[in-house]
């Protein structure tokens, strides 16, 4: 990447930051006491933008009324894995933020010992001010910056004892709340640059389909119009990264003097699309070999895809998993009970639409925009365009929204392809339908369970066969794994030219859901109420688990429901809701939830979701509950409204006007969060609430209507009154 | 393309576009005025909310040719510190989290308490429901309205 002058940058915008010394990469002081802090990771709506620096704060002892932070720009010599996914800024960032604070701080304290003459054991730090009580001598920070600036930064340094937290633990605000609600262009999309072209592209309406010809006459005689034209972004013999998915490797591309402009001349493109034959695409490993990954021909429609889904799960699956002897317990069970489970592919479409900035010259790529994965599109990037990554820099702005589908940057690399060409700055946005139709959704999944209940309504098996298009989103060793005698957990896929990315929470947004409503049915017809049916299940994995590698850790799993059934009053009666509870564990975190619901004129009216969290150390409460709320109302939006379906390859939904997303009166009324009191290393919240908040929607749906709710969006069979199959075989 | 003379924010802008050019894109592309978003281009949104003499309007769907002497008043326009009871309840409340569409769903409810001050949930409710929030922050939003209802 370029040698990025962040100091002159900084010096530059703000006149009062002259004078500011460059401790460490993470943190400058100015002489009149500011301290800035550099927050690495790319900010999605996780808000790590405050919290990250609130931890570098911390251990620097730094006053946080005295803190400005910025942005990082991309640097993987000084930052670790800036990158906005996996729930996991703070869980892998926390021990190099506190180095970082505390490391600075220590560099103060030997600039206070040099310049008092003082030993620097004798020397104290508190909010910004540096102390040597034997003497009497104090400075602020600002007065020792220089100095400090010129000590070498210590490899290692003691933190912290958590107990001592001033700023972890202690809410404070968005750093960026005073710029966004008096819209400061903040955003990728807000990107001007004098002297940019605007350009958006054009890609085949279905899957399965490729550029013929194409016919930009009327376009190019528009006003405003520079040249329509195409470009290859990922050619055939390119090994893309793990991170280039894109079904549109060869796109038309329009530039122009405007958006509006581009926009409306692109309508009149005419363009011939012709299948393409069944092909493969180099993929790089994770090792660094390269695989060939595999593109099926033909054009594909959703109600095809059910039926293939539905004949899979039938179909002799691969075992992943297997405890006991599950077939002996089901053949000699008192009570079975089967049940599957479906959910579609669902489009990401964060607000902001995708759109990237970049300005390629002979010897630069300067790149300005909303990524999830910096680091990762460099390196496609620099290959891309036969650059070294020195010669790549990607600066990130805030992003309007991810849920993993901003990891993709195709777009991105498209930009910078597009700079390239014409030999100038670039300015590519994609239009909502553009976005929508791209693919890389979230897969499409079927799940099928079963579980044996003994004379005792003892569950003695559970067996879980599940797959998905094009991938299986199995955890064999989760829970109910450990903790019943006779356990099967099998997969399989089904192949498809439809592409698929992470979206919020990969595989547990389905396999939590799912599992979460089975587990209430079996409590059912165990006659038991479903918390104490897990905790006794928790109980067993606790005292005499089965198998060693259960994924979880019981205690706190078991933890999290008592805490939400405390928090929600589960054991009292409340008769104008309809309750129903799951929990589930991912991403690190633990989470269990109740949802209280009524029917109103066949509608769900959610009147209250109670969250109950283990993360571990709760960096900065009022932005957990945000996030805490956010997942959960995002799970259950998804999973009553939410599907994108194909018809022979072409997405049926392109806009807002038929995609549905939940909308606020249709959003639960109140979400309440609490959080475990917890000292352990903090786990993330971006996509743990996601999951169980699904399932105790569904289970409260049950207790709702009387009926249980198979296929997600489970709107469609709520407005169909879709009576479900039942296989429950008594013996 | 032709000169419009439009008002915005309290000064006049004499802008050359083409008659159908939705404000949207005057006030980003022309004007350099960021805080009002594209998100969909169909009016299903919200992101791109303005007012209009007074009244919340979609200015993804509004042509500069229908303008005329109309008052425009976009997101950097609502105060002059950042100061209304709106803005100023979303500080409190911690409202957002990517950001992106908080700048229109501030400028529908600040266009809701001016006509309504004092609200039901039920009210809010109905009247933000045309704004989408992907990162679902709508509990935090009906929040904020109800605490900025109590200022106006």
């Amino acid at each position: 990447m370029l040698q990025f002058s962040w100091f002159s940058s900084l010096a530059k915008d703000n006149p009062t930051l002259e004078g500011a010394y460059d401790l460490n990469g993470y943190i400058k002081i100015a002489t009149d006491g500011t301290v800035t802090i550099a927050s690495p990771n790319p900010e999605v709506g996780q808000n790590v933008k405050t919290s990250m620096p609130m931890i570098v704060a911390e251990e620097l002892d730094v006053n946080w009324k005295n803190v400005k932070v910025v942005q990082a720009p991309l640097n993987t010599a000084i930052f670790t894995r800036q990158i906005a996914g996996g729930s996991r800024s703070i869980n892998e960032s926390w021990d190099a933020l506190r180095m970082a604070g505390a490391t600075a701080r220590h560099m103060l304290v030997q600039a206070a010992a040099a310049s008092w003459g003082v030993p620097a054991s004798e020397i104290d730090v508190k909010s910004g001010v540096i102390t040597h009580s034997a003497s009497g001598k104090m400075a602020e920070f600002g007065e020792m910056a220089l100095a400090a600036s010129k000590i070498k930064v210590p490899k290692e340094v003691e933190v912290k004892s958590v107990k001592d937290f001033k700023i972890i633990r202690h809410s404070q605000l968005n750093v960026d709340g005073p710029e966004i609600v008096t819209g400061k262009p903040l955003f990728g999309l807000d990107v001007y640059r004098e002297n940019m072209v605007f350009a958006s592209i054009v890609h085949p309406p279905a899957f399965g389909m490729k550029l013929s010809t194409f016919d930009a006459t009327e376009a190019l005689s528009m006003k405003g119009i520079d040249d329509v034209f195409t470009i290859q972004a990922y050619p055939e013999d390119f090994e893309r990264g793990g991170f280039d998915t894109s079904a549109f490797p060869e796109l038309i591309v329009i530039t122009g003097n405007s958006t509006w402009r581009i926009m409306k001349a692109k309508k009149t493109i005419k363009v011939d699309w012709v299948p393409f034959d069944s092909h493969s695409v180099k993929v790089q490993g994770r090792g660094g070999d390269t695989g060939n990954q595999q593109v099926p021909s033909g054009t594909e429609s959703t109600e095809d895809h059910y039926a293939e889904m539905i004949r899979k799960s039938k179909e002799n699956a691969k075992e992943v998993r297997k405890d006991g002897d599950p077939e002996k317990a089901f053949s000699n069970a008192a009570k079975v009970i089967e049940r599957s489970y479906t959910a579609p592919y669902l489009a990401h479409s964060p607000l902001e639409p995708l759109n990237f900035y970049a300005n390629v010259t002979a010897d630069k790529a300067e790149m300005i925009g909303s990524i999830q994965t910096p680091e990762y599109m460099e390196q496609s990037v620099a290959r891309r365009l036969g650059m070294s990554l020195e010669q790549v820099d990607i600066q990130m702005t805030r992003v309007g929204g991810g849920f993993g589908r901003k990891l993709f940057g195709h777009y991105l690399l498209e930009a910078a392809v597009i700079s390239q060409k014409i030999k100038k700055p670039v300015k590519l946005i994609y239009t909502r339908e553009d976005d929508m139709t791209f693919g890389a959704y979230r897969p499409t999944y079927q799940a099928s369970y079963r579980a044996a209940l003994d004379e005792n309504n003892n569950l003695t098996a559970f067996q879980v066969k599940t797959g998905g298009i094009p991938e299986s989103p199995l955890f064999a060793n989760r829970f109910p794994a450990g903790a019943v005698d006779n356990y099967l957990a099998e997969e399989w896929t089904i192949e498809s030219n439809i592409t698929t990315a992470a979206f919020r929470a990969p595989r547990s947004n389905f396999m939590g859901a799912v599992e979460q409503a089975f587990l209430d049915e079996v409590a059912e017809l165990a006659g038991k109420d479903p918390i104490d049916f897990r905790l006794e299940l928790f109980q067993r994995a606790i005292e005499n688990p089965v198998g060693e590698n259960n994924d979880y850790e019981a205690e706190r799993y078991a933890g999290v429901l008592k805490l939400a059934s405390e928090k929600s009053g589960w054991g009292s009666p409340k008769p104008e809701v309809s309750r129903g509870v799951a929990a589930y564990f991912c991403h690190d975190s633990y989470v269990a939830n109740v949802v209280d619901l009524r029917m109103e004129n066949e509608k769900p009216i959610i009147e209250k979701v109670y969250c109950a969290v283990d993360c571990g150390i709760v960096v900065n409460p009022i932005a957990a509950s945000n996030m805490v709320e956010g997942g959960s109302v995002d799970g259950i939006g998804h999973a009553l409204f939410s599907q994108l379906t194909l018809k022979d390859g072409m997405p049926q939904q392109r806009n807002y006007n038929d995609y549905h997303l939940i909308r606020n009166n249709d959003a639960p009324r109140d979400v309440e969060v609490h959080f475990v009191d917890s000292d352990v290393h903090p786990t993330g919240l971006g996509e743990p609430p996601f999951a169980p908040a699904i399932g105790a929607l569904a289970n409260a749906l049950y207790k709702a209507t009387g009926k249980r709710y198979y296929n997600q969006p489970f709107m469609v069979d709520i407005e169909a009154k879709y009576l479900s199959k039942k296989e429950i075989v008594y013996k | 393309m032709a000169l419009f003379n439009i008002y915005v924010n309290g000064e006049t802008h004499q802008v050359d576009v083409d008659a159908d050019t939705p404000i949207l894109w005057v006030l980003r592309d022309n004007l350099r005025l960021l805080g009002t978003k594209f998100g969909c281009g169909i009016a299903h949104c919200g992101v791109c909310t303005i007012h209009l003499d007074g009244n919340a309007v979609r200015s993804c769907s509004y042509p500069i040719s229908a303008v005329e002497d109309k008052k425009i008043v976009t997101i950097e326009g609502l105060s002059e510190n950042g100061d209304h009871p709106v803005q100023k309840a979303w500080i409190e409340h911690d409202v957002p989290q990517c950001g992106y569409c908080q700048a229109g769903q501030i400028m529908t409810a600040a266009s809701l308490l001016a006509q309504n001050p004092s609200p039901t949930d039920e009210e809010i409710r109905r009247a933000m429901n045309g704004n989408l929030c992907r990162c679902a922050t709508y509990t935090r939003i009906n929040r904020a309205i109800k605490t900025a209802s109590k200022e106006m």
